[in-house]
C-alpha cells in the first residue's frame, strides 16, 4: 500500500480544517489518516514537509508535535 | 555588585556541600571581567539575569520559565529545548535560555582540547553554563538565543565533529558504560555498539515520530553501571552463556588474605579476615556455590548474574567466554504512569560487528515497528506493554514466551487460546449451533 498522490495536500487540509481549535498535533494524529500505511512511511512525507517549510516542528522538550508553519503560539 | 539581590539562593551557599548558586556567581563574574576579550553573542549579564529570576522563583513559589517551543536548527526536530523567561523586562540576559544538547561520546572519551573547543563556541554563543552529563549522558549547554542556534550547530558539526543529542519524541542519545575499554567484566563491546546504533538511527536520533521518548542503554555486564535496566525503553545488559572461570589458586589467595577482596575497595578500615563463606556463598541469592574441600564450586546454572562473587573476588572469578547481552525492555522514570524496571525480552542474543549487529537491530525494528502502531501519544514503550500485555510484545517480536519471562507465576488465571494454538481449531458452523441453541 502507498500513500496517496494528494497526501501532502490531504495533510494540510485536515490541519487547517482543525486549525481553529488546535494548531499543534501529534505525529499519531497525522499517522492516522492513513492507516493502512506504516508509521515510519508517513514520518518521511511528514519529515519531507517540514524540510520543505510546510510543517514545523513544535517541542516541549519531551514531547514534539507537528503544526502548520506559522500557525499557533510560537513560543 | 551583583545586579540582582538574591538572599534566599545565598543561603544555598552556606551549606557544607558545593553550590551551584556558588558556581553561576563564579560564571557571572568571569563574564563581567572578560580576560579573554571574548565578544559575546549574547548578554554578558545572562548569568546575573538568572541567578536574579531563579530568587524571584524563589520568592514566588512558583517557576518563571515558559517551556518548549517551535526552536530548533535546520531539519532537527530534536537536540535543542525552547526556554522563554516570562519576565523579560526585569530580566532582559534570559528572555531566551534555550538549552541545547550536545551527543556525548561512546563512553564518554573525550580529550580537555574537545572540552576546550565546545566551551570557546558556548561562551561566544551561550552562557557559558553546563551540565556535565544531562540524565541522558548528553553535554547539555544551558541557555542561548534563538538566532545563535544555527551558529552553534554549524560549529559543533562543521568544525569539532559532533552533534547534537536527541530530545522530544525521539530516539534520545545513546549512553552506554566504558565497557571492554577499561573494564574486564564487560561482556560486549559496549562503546562500539552504541557508536554504531548511533548513526545506524540517525533519523529516529533527529526527525521525531515516535509516540514519547525512545532511550537505549549499554551496560557490558550485569553490574549495570549505568543503570540501562532501570533507565532506558531498552536495555542492552551484558552476559554469558558458559560458566564463570574460576582460578582456584586466586580462591585460596582471597582466603589465605594474600589479595585484597572487592579489588581493595573496602580497604579505609580494618573489616576483619575476608570469609568466603559469610562475605560471598552465603551471599549468593540462589545459593549456587559451595566449598568442595578447597575447591570452590558453583552450578552454572542457577547463576542469575548478580555479580556479587566475581566483584568481591575478580582474580578468582571471572565472567564466562561466551557472552552477548540481554535486552530487557519497558524502564521508565514514574513521569506519566508509574516508574518501571526493564522486564527481560532476549535472554542472549550475540553481539556481533561482523554482521552489523543484525540479531539486535531485528529486535528494535519490530519493538519499534509495534510501538509506533500501537503507542497512545505520550506513553512510553514500557507502558504500551502493561496496557497491552507483555504477550503481545512477544508476538510482534515473533517470540514463544518461555519461563524466563515469567515475573509472578500464578498471578493471573486466565489462558486466552487461540485458534492456531489449538490441535483441530474451533471451526464451527454457527447455523449448526443454533439449532441446538436458541438465542
Amino acid at each position: 500500500m502507498a500513500l496517496p498522490d494528494n497526501a501532502k495536500e490531504m495533510i494540510v487540509e485536515e490541519l487547517t480544517k482543525k486549525s481553529k481549535t488546535k494548531t499543534k498535533f501529534y505525529f499519531n494524529d497525522l499517522s492516522k489518516m492513513f492507516p493502512e500505511e506504516s508509521p515510519r512511511a508517513v514520518k518521511k512525507l511528514v519529515n519531507e514537509m517540514v524540510s520543505e517549510g510546510t510543517l514545523e516542528y513544535w517541542s516541549s522538550g519531551s514531547t514534539t508535535m507537528y503544526g502548520l508553519k506559522g500557525m499557533g503560539d510560537l513560543g | 555588585m551583583a545586579k540582582h539581590e538574591t538572599p534566599m539562593l545565598d543561603e544555598l551557599e552556606s551549606g557544607p556541600w558545593p553550590s551551584f548558586v556558588s558556581d553561576m556567581k563564579q560564571e557571572a563574574e568571569a563574564r563581567a571581567k572578560n580576560v579573554n576579550n571574548v565578544e559575546y553573542q549574547i548578554p554578558v549579564d545572562v548569568v546575573d539575569d538568572l541567578l536574579g529570576v531563579l530568587e524571584l522563583s524563589y520568592k514566588h513559589g512558583r517557576t518563571h520559565w515558559k517551556h518548549g517551543g517551535i526552536v530548533g536548527v535546520f531539519g532537527y526536530g530534536g537536540g535543542v529545548i525552547g526556554r522563554y523567561c516570562d519576565q523579560p523586562q526585569e530580566f532582559p540576559g534570559v528572555a531566551h535560555f534555550h538549552t541545547v544538547r550536545v551527543a556525548q561520546p561512546a563512553g564518554k572519551y573525550y580529550t580537555s582540547e574537545y572540552l576546550r573547543q565546545i566551551m570557546d563556541v558556548w561562551d561566544l554563543r551561550g552562557s557559558g553554563l553546563t551540565n556535565m552529563h544531562g540524565s541522558t549522558g548528553d553535554i547539555v549547554l544551558l541557555g542561548t538565543r534563538t538566532e545563535q542556534l544555527e551558529e552553534i550547530f554549524y560549529d559543533l558539526t562543521h568544525k569539532y565533529n559532533t552533534d547534537l543529542g536527541g530530545s522530544g519524541s525521539n530516539l534520545r542519545t545513546p549512553a552506554d558504560c566504558l565497557g571492554t575499554s577499561r573494564c574486564e567484566y564487560s561482556c560486549y563491546d559496549t562503546n562500539a555498539l552504541c557508536h554504531f546504533l548511533t548513526n545506524e538511527f540517525q533519523d529516529e536520533l533527529h526527525r521525531p515520530a515516535f509516540p514519547y521518548k525512545f532511550k537505549f542503554k549499554f551496560d557490558g555486564c550485569p553490574n549495570c553501571c549505568v543503570a540501562s535496566l532501570a533507565r532506558s525503553d531498552m536495555a542492552f545488559i551484558g552476559t554469558w552463556k558458559d560458566d564463570i572461570r574460576i582460578d582456584q589458586e586466586a580462591v585460596q589467595a582471597y582466603i589465605g588474605g594474600e589479595i585484597p577482596p572487592n579489588g581493595g575497595a573496602h580497604a579505609g578500615r580494618d573489616w576483619g579476615k575476608f570469609d568466603i563463606q559469610k562475605e560471598v556463598i552465603d551471599l549468593c541469592p540462589t545459593g549456587c556455590m559451595w566449598m568442595d574441600g578447597n575447591e570452590l564450586k558453583i552450578n552454572n546454572k542457577e547463576c542469575t548474574r548478580c555479580m556479587h562473587c566475581i566483584n568481591a573476588m575478580p582474580r578468582a572469578l571471572r565472567i564466562g567466554e561466551d557472552t552477548g547481552c540481554s535486552i530487557l525492555v519497558g524502564a521508565k522514570a514514574p513521569i506519566l504512569d508509574g516508574q518501571q524496571m526493564g522486564s527481560l525480552l532476549v535472554p542472549f542474543v550475540e553481539v556481533n560487528p561482523d554482521n552489523d549487529y543484525e540479531a539486535i537491530i531485528n529486535y528494535i525494528d519490530k519493538i519499534w515497528d509495534w510501538w509506533m502502531m500501537e503507542g497512545k501519544n505520550r506513553e512510553r514503550l514500557g507502558e504500551t506493554i502493561r496496557r497491552l500485555s507483555f504477550q503481545k510484545l512477544l508476538e510482534a517480536c515473533d517470540m514463544e514466551a518461555d519461563v524466563r519471562h515469567v515475573a509472578y507465576p500464578r498471578e493471573n488465571p486466565y489462558i486466552f487460546w487461540k485458534e492456531e494454538e489449538v490441535p483441530g481449531g474451533w471451526d464451527r458452523d454457527v447455523k449448526e449451533f443454533r439449532k441446538y441453541h436458541q438465542r
